[in-house]
């Protein structure tokens, strides 16, 4: 006999992370986009949609319902010469992975005594991997299925892509897994929080001074696995400069080139969802996740007596310690593709195939190497 | 014969694209403070904030008619204006000023005269051709309307735009 509450306390963390923290993100990312890259070239970007007849501008914040508005409202066209049931598919195929990664990412230590997360899975990155990578299927089949050139050519790009950096992706992170030795996302955070961060092993045994001389020495094969999984990360998510699949310059829209309302407004979505995900992971394997630095949640928690239990306010700064290092991360990413030009084809392959690929190899060999000789076998 | 460019040798540093990556980075955060720390400012604000005072001289907007120091209106409905009109926007009809009135010397006037401004493409001939100096193109540039019939100006809203204008404009005079 299940208990009601066991089903209710996960479908309330569904429901409210999905709409009203992942969505909103994602509406509002898009707006970030756009006044981040007008900034970034001298302009001003949307800044006058606020609320509705009035001069009341909010910074143009009502910009992204606006947008949903305009979306929803649009003619949604479907081409007579489309397949339509993968027509159709293909931009729900892109959203639903990129949503259903965010299930194992630790978003907050405890709130009332509930774990903030919505699966604790044990096999939380391999779980990522392998929802992540079916998002390419929304994509090759939005290519193949508009059955026109610039669209079949866009998926077979991502198609590639996607394929090439997953592996890249995967090899960068089993140092990070050889270093935990956990697999479990929530308990990555949690050493992190008692330990150091991955990227900043400055406090708890990771610091020298306690004596963590092989955190000392890993931190180089972390760099090094952090610039190969940002950088994967950049190329899964079709972000310039790795948006070959999309290259309005040649392609004009590539695999999107025939969608139109909604179902265009979801490709757009799920890739700035699938960007958000990305960017929860690398603060989670990296930086700490929910967090705070310098051991302050140690001292957080003896300042409110109970071990045992979190207290809500703390629960609720590890949750906004999250998102901080998450708008953070979205803010990076879009400041990159706002610099750099999008990469050549044979460029983005050599990158990912002969660099990145035997660069993530052998790092894992450094890290092994490490960890047999600064750990003592117990 | 034929020239063979030579590629450039890249050093290590500038073959792995990091250093480039961070220079590319730092410029356009140069960039985002500059805008954010309000040093620099490319846009105005249109509606808001309007360029009006800082148009130049030979500004060319809607065009108008204008009356003389007497009141008079200056158009004599020579339809001159009409004729070299390239997309033909102007339409007159001409009307003899009847006997008994001030200025019958003057013989004709224009009973009507519409300037569509859908067609209008403020070249100023009309200005250049006029031999009473009666039409000139304002610095008015927004000019809109809900229907066609609205942007069609009729001889009243011509010369509201214009008002009176007093003296002749010669090369040799400043007043332009």
């Amino acid at each position: 006999m299940i208990e009601l509450s066991e089903l209710l306390v996960p479908a309330i963390k569904i429901v409210v992370l999905v709409f009203a923290v992942i969505l909103p993100m994602v509406a509002y990312s898009v707006w970030a986009e756009r006044r981040v890259s007008a900034i970034i070239q001298d302009r001003v970007g949307p800044n006058r949609v606020g609320i509705p007849f009035t001069k009341i501008g909010l910074a143009g914040l009502g910009q992204p319902i606006s947008d949903g508005i305009k979306f929803l409202l649009k003619e949604d066209f479907t081409p007579g010469h489309v397949n339509k049931l993968y027509f159709w598919l293909a931009p729900a195929l892109t959203m639903v992975p990129a949503i259903l990664t965010c299930a194992v990412l630790p978003f907050g230590s405890e709130l009332f005594g509930e774990k903030m997360v919505v699966a604790d899975l044990n096999v939380g990155p391999l779980f990522i991997f392998a929802i992540a990578s079916l998002s390419v299927y929304g994509i090759v089949l939005a290519g193949w299925s508009s059955n026109s050139k610039y669209p079949f050519l866009g998926g077979i790009r991502s198609s590639s892509q996607m394929i090439s950096y997953e592996i890249s992706l995967g090899l960068s992170l089993v140092p990070v897994l050889l270093i935990f030795g956990e697999l479990n996302l929530s308990a990555i955070v949690e050493e992190q929080s008692e330990n150091g961060w991955l990227l900043l092993p400055l406090w708890g045994e990771g610091a020298i001074w306690n004596g963590g001389w092989d955190r000392f020495f890993l931190f180089f094969p972390s760099l090094l696995a952090f610039i190969i999984f940002t950088t994967s990360i950049f190329a899964e998510t079709n972000r310039l400069p790795f948006d070959l699949p999309e290259c309005e310059t040649e392609l004009v829209a590539g695999y999107h080139t025939e969608y139109s309302s909604m179902k265009f407004a979801l490709f757009f979505l799920g890739e700035y969802a699938a960007m958000i995900i990305g960017s929860g992971l690398i603060v989670t394997l990296f930086l700490g996740g929910w967090s705070l630095p310098f051991g302050c949640d140690a001292a957080l928690m003896q300042m409110a007596g109970n071990p045992e239990q979190v207290p809500w306010w703390l629960g609720l700064i590890h949750i906004s310690t999250f998102l901080v290092k998450v708008v953070g991360f979205i803010i990076f990413f879009i400041w990159v593709r706002w610099t750099l030009p999008r990469f050549r084809y044979d460029q983005l392959m050599k990158l990912g195939w002969i660099v990145f690929f035997e660069l993530a190899l052998l790092n894992i060999f450094i890290t092994a190497g490490i960890i047999f000789l600064t750990r003592s076998p117990d | 014969m034929p020239i063979v460019v030579k590629r450039p040798r890249l050093t290590l540093a500038e073959k792995c694209y990091f250093p480039a990556l961070m220079k590319g980075l730092r410029i356009t955060l140069g960039h985002a403070i500059r805008i954010l720390q309000r040093k620099k400012k490319v846009t105005m604000q249109y509606p808001e904030v309007k360029w009006d005072d800082n148009l130049p001289e030979h500004y060319r907007g809607a065009p108008a008619l204008v009356t003389d120091e007497h009141d008079r209106e200056r158009c004599v409905s020579c339809q001159l204006c009409e004729f070299i009109c390239p997309p033909r926007a102007i339409k007159i009809v001409p009307e003899e000023i009847p006997p008994g009135d001030e200025w019958q010397k003057v013989e004709k006037r224009p009973e009507s005269f519409d300037i569509d401004m859908l067609r209008c493409i403020y070249c100023g001939m009309c200005q250049e051709v006029c031999p009473e100096q009666a039409i000139f193109l304002r610095k008015d540039y927004a000019i809109t309307g809900v229907s066609r019939e609205e942007m069609i100006h009729d001889k009243q809203k011509l010369y509201e735009i214009g008002g009176k204008r007093e003296g002749l404009i010669n090369k040799w005079n400043k007043l332009k």
